[in-house]
């Protein structure tokens, strides 16, 4: 909520929030979640409506929520990024390698961001320079990182680096809270995606080149730049996840984050992204990772219902998503005729 | 005289196998509006092209203001002085009016775009909110929004390929009073359309290319029209007045091929009576978005009708699909050739034998196709005439006989065309008028569907005026002007309505 408010008073903001439209999909994504939690609140008084539950969402689905923020920037383009799953496993893989090497973690984590960034550069320049579709593009690079994972250690690795354990010790805050570490890099993430899709030229580009690209070359827009862009974006924020989800789970494996990209493409476009490019908000993203996260908080407060349910619950989702884009879509063409 | 602008000279421009511009040399004098005619394939496209830094020149110069000046991109173009706005607009859909304006242009404070839109956007008369999203204007609007951008970004030289193709008469209007006042201006503007009473109408004068050679510059004051197509096609044409005579060939009065009582459909065309002879060409008047398609799309069942009674031969028929409608010998050439007809990546054999091997099935094959795909190339003297070239390399005029051939081929008793001489050259336009009257002397019946009056008038029997979904008047071409199918269209009806066919 706090979200929206924000956006709407800044002029500026304002402006490129109102000339986007298409954000009922996301105020809708934002009912859920307050309905979601409403209900959790109420089924599970006292414990489930607290302030601890919203930053345990962020400690939780972290990495999901920063590989997402990257996917937004690539779906927005009108791409696709299978390999970030497989991006993750990698950053914690090399994390997990290199630190147990004996590097100091800061350069093991700024080689595996680095290692992210340079696959992502080498995806979209096949991409844009050979006019491969993405799909396919990516899906190579995935099995690529996954390979890489592999050929590093086929066992898990364990990190046993202090820092590790350091940005996720407990910061006590006011409220009987507690937060990490972790959390704040989170939202400094969010908040510069946010900042890069809706003040810069480079985010102005992402959402010309997802209306079209061909207008957007013919417009005189570095097409070739802004997508190659797009991709190093998404493996950078998939390698920062994967440094995330190593210091959530202390290892290193080549079996971790698999099936990952999915769950970030599912919470990009319940987030209110059009799968086609061009319309959606990063914001939006971060709703649908948070509306996610709840309802599987809230199938661990049931306790009784197998975690799967949470599969079906972002399947139904999914669905209500996508019929609704598309009768906006419709309604959007035909106010224009 | 004032030094031109823009001068290209000596263009020449190959590629493999066509020489597409021979030494062309163009002049665009400041505060003309310059019309570049010709044929499909004379090289327009190429020209506007190298001028616009898509292609490089294998020779020849380009010189603005006369200084010499190399293109590399539309970019570049853009930097110089010279804006493009092409058929397709080349906009984003997405983006605000505003953004759409300025996007692309250097830094931009985005704080005042808004405000600067709004206030160019009225100094066009254009009355719109730069806040919200291009997508939700009309194609005409957004088209002058590309104008705007382009002006804005450099006052010279204005190309606009085929602007008007997809616009009514009231936008086209609205679209020529923008040039008439960006002229006023000095504003130096490239004007490309097929459409010759456009040409007539807006341009000061007129560059002929064909076979990618000059023919010419002309004043338009000093050209009619007989002599225009006579520089462009390079013969002298009278196939054009030649074809004025549907009345000779009287229609069948017996059994109607087709009869439609009072079918309609919601949202799509009010009830309708309908009847067509064998050997009869029926045409359809009316604007953009008056319901000619619509009211087709029923006759091939491609709609369903939820009122009224639709018979073929005399017997009673329900079209739940073109299939069907296929099966009881209708055929239907759609409007938009480009998506919803040709398949641009089979060869042209392939592309007319489309529709007998549908209605065969995939079982029979069809033995004989060779010789019948060489006799419709033929017959209907498609160029290149090879069977394996493939469609989507061919003209506008050709695709468009191809597509004819298609639906030939499967021998149907009526024929549905819808605009099918849209974005076609003159001569072409002239060869697919004199087919579809040699094919209704032959005892087809034809629908024919076109946003130019005159063409209609010239091969209809009788025209069917429709306005707002609506069928409003039967008119029988005897004497008919496209002043009076208008002011029908425009509700005076200053003659008197005849109804003579609907009561057969």
């Amino acid at each position: 909520m706090t979200a929206l408010t924000f956006m709407g008073k800044r002029g500026m903001t304002a402006f490129t929030f109102v000339s986007r439209r298409g954000y009922l999909p996301v105020l809708v994504t934002l009912g859920l979640l307050v309905a979601v939690f409403v209900v959790g609140s109420i089924l599970y008084y006292p414990d489930f409506g607290t302030g601890q539950v919203v930053v345990n969402l962020f400690i939780d689905n972290g990495f999901l929520l920063v590989t997402a923020v990257g996917m937004t920037f690539v779906i927005l383009s009108g791409g696709i990024d299978l390999s970030v799953g497989a991006v993750v496993a990698l950053g914690a893989m090399l994390c997990a390698w290199l630190t147990g090497m004996g590097w100091p973690a800061w350069l093991a984590i700024v080689t595996a961001i680095a290692a992210g960034a340079l696959l992502g550069f080498i995806q979209g320049y096949v991409i844009h320079e050979f006019e491969i579709q993405p799909f396919i593009a990516t899906l190579a690079g995935m099995f690529l990182a996954r390979g890489l994972c592999f050929v590093i250690s086929i066992e898990q690795i364990p990190i046993k680096d202090p820092f590790f354990d350091w940005v996720q010790t407990p910061i006590a805050v006011p409220g009987d809270m507690f937060i990490k570490p972790t959390v704040i890099l989170v939202l400094v993430i969010v908040a510069i995606a946010y900042w890069m899709l809706h003040y810069t030229r480079f985010g102005r580009n992402v959402y010309a080149v997802g209306g079209s690209a061909q207008s957007a070359l013919l417009m005189g827009l570095p097409l070739g730049r802004t997508r190659i862009l797009t991709y190093v974006v998404s493996g950078v924020c998939s390698a920062i996840a994967g440094v995330l989800f190593g210091v959530y789970t202390l290892s290193g494996s080549g079996l971790h984050a698999v099936g990952m990209e999915l769950d970030a493409i599912a919470a990009v476009v319940i987030g209110g992204t059009l799968l086609t490019g061009g319309y959606g908000y990063v914001l939006g993203t971060l709703l649908g990772v948070m509306l996610l996260g709840t309802i599987k908080t809230l199938l661990n407060f049931q306790g009784t219902l197998s975690s799967w349910w949470t599969r079906i619950a972002i399947g139904v989702l999914l669905f209500v998503f996508i019929v609704l884009q598309r009768a906006l879509g419709t309604r959007r063409r035909s106010a224009g005729v | 005289m004032t030094p031109p602008i823009l001068e290209m000279r000596g263009i020449s421009k190959a590629f493999p196998g066509v020489r597409a511009l021979d030494d062309v040399s163009f002049r665009l004098l400041p505060g003309e509006v310059h019309a570049l005619m010709g044929e499909n394939g004379a090289g327009k496209s190429t020209l506007i092209k190298v001028l616009t830094g898509v292609y490089t020149a294998d020779a020849g110069d380009v010189l603005l203001a006369g200084n010499p000046v190399v293109i590399g991109g539309p970019h570049q173009a853009q930097e110089a002085g010279i804006s493009t706005v092409y058929q397709e607009v080349n906009l984003c859909p997405n983006l605000s009016v505003a953004e759409n304006i300025f996007i692309g242009r250097g830094k931009v404070r985005w704080k005042q775009a808004r405000a600067r839109a709004a206030e160019l956007l009225t100094r066009f008369d254009l009355d719109i909110d730069p806040a919200l999203p291009l997508g939700a204007y009309s194609i005409a609007i957004q088209q002058l929004v590309a104008i705007v951008r382009a002006v804005d970004i450099s006052a010279k030289v204005l190309v606009l390929d085929e602007p008007t193709s997809s616009l009514d008469r009231d936008e086209v209007a609205r679209l020529f009073a923008v040039m008439r006042r960006l002229r006023e201006d000095g504003v130096a503007i490239l004007f490309v359309s097929h459409f010759l009473e456009q040409v007539f109408d807006i341009s000061d004068r007129v560059t002929v290319l064909r076979n990618g050679r000059l023919v010419g510059e002309y004043e338009t004051g000093a050209l009619t029209r007989a002599t225009l197509i006579g520089h462009m096609t390079g013969r002298v044409l009278e196939a054009l007045e030649e074809l004025h005579a549907p009345g000779e060939h009287a229609p069948d009065s017996a059994q109607p091929v087709l009869r439609a009582e009072g079918i309609g459909r919601k949202g799509g065309i009010a009830p309708f009576d309908l009847t067509i002879h064998s050997g009869e060409v029926v045409g359809f008047a009316g604007l953009l978005g008056s319901g000619r398609t619509e009211a087709a799309r029923l006759l091939f069942g491609a709609d369903g009708s939820d009122s009224g009674q639709l018979s073929i031969d005399g017997k009673p028929v329900t079209l739940k699909s073109p299939g069907a409608a296929i099966e009881h010998g209708v055929a239907f050439c759609p409007e938009n050739r480009k998506t919803e007809g040709l398949v641009e990546d089979l060869t042209v054999g392939e592309n007319i034998m489309l529709a007998l091997q549908a209605a065969r099935g995939w079982v029979r094959q069809v033995t004989d196709s060779d010789d019948l795909v060489r006799r419709w190339i033929t017959a209907l003297r498609i160029t290149p005439s090879d069977p394996d070239a493939i469609a989507g390399n061919l003209s506008g005029g050709n695709q468009q006989k191809v597509l004819l051939a298609r639906w030939l081929i499967t021998q149907p008793k009526l024929l549905i065309l819808d605009e099918p001489t849209r974005g076609i050259d003159v001569g072409a336009k002239a060869e697919i008028q004199k087919l579809v009257v040699s094919l209704a002397d032959e005892g087809k019946a034809v629908l024919f569907i076109s946003a130019e009056l005159e063409e209609v008038l010239r091969i209809s029997h009788k025209v069917e005026v429709l306005r707002d979904r609506q069928m409003i008047a039967e008119l029988a071409n005897e004497g008919l002007t496209p002043e009076r199918i208008l002011a029908t269209i425009a509700g005076g009806g200053t003659g008197t309505v005849a109804a003579e066919g609907a009561a057969q």
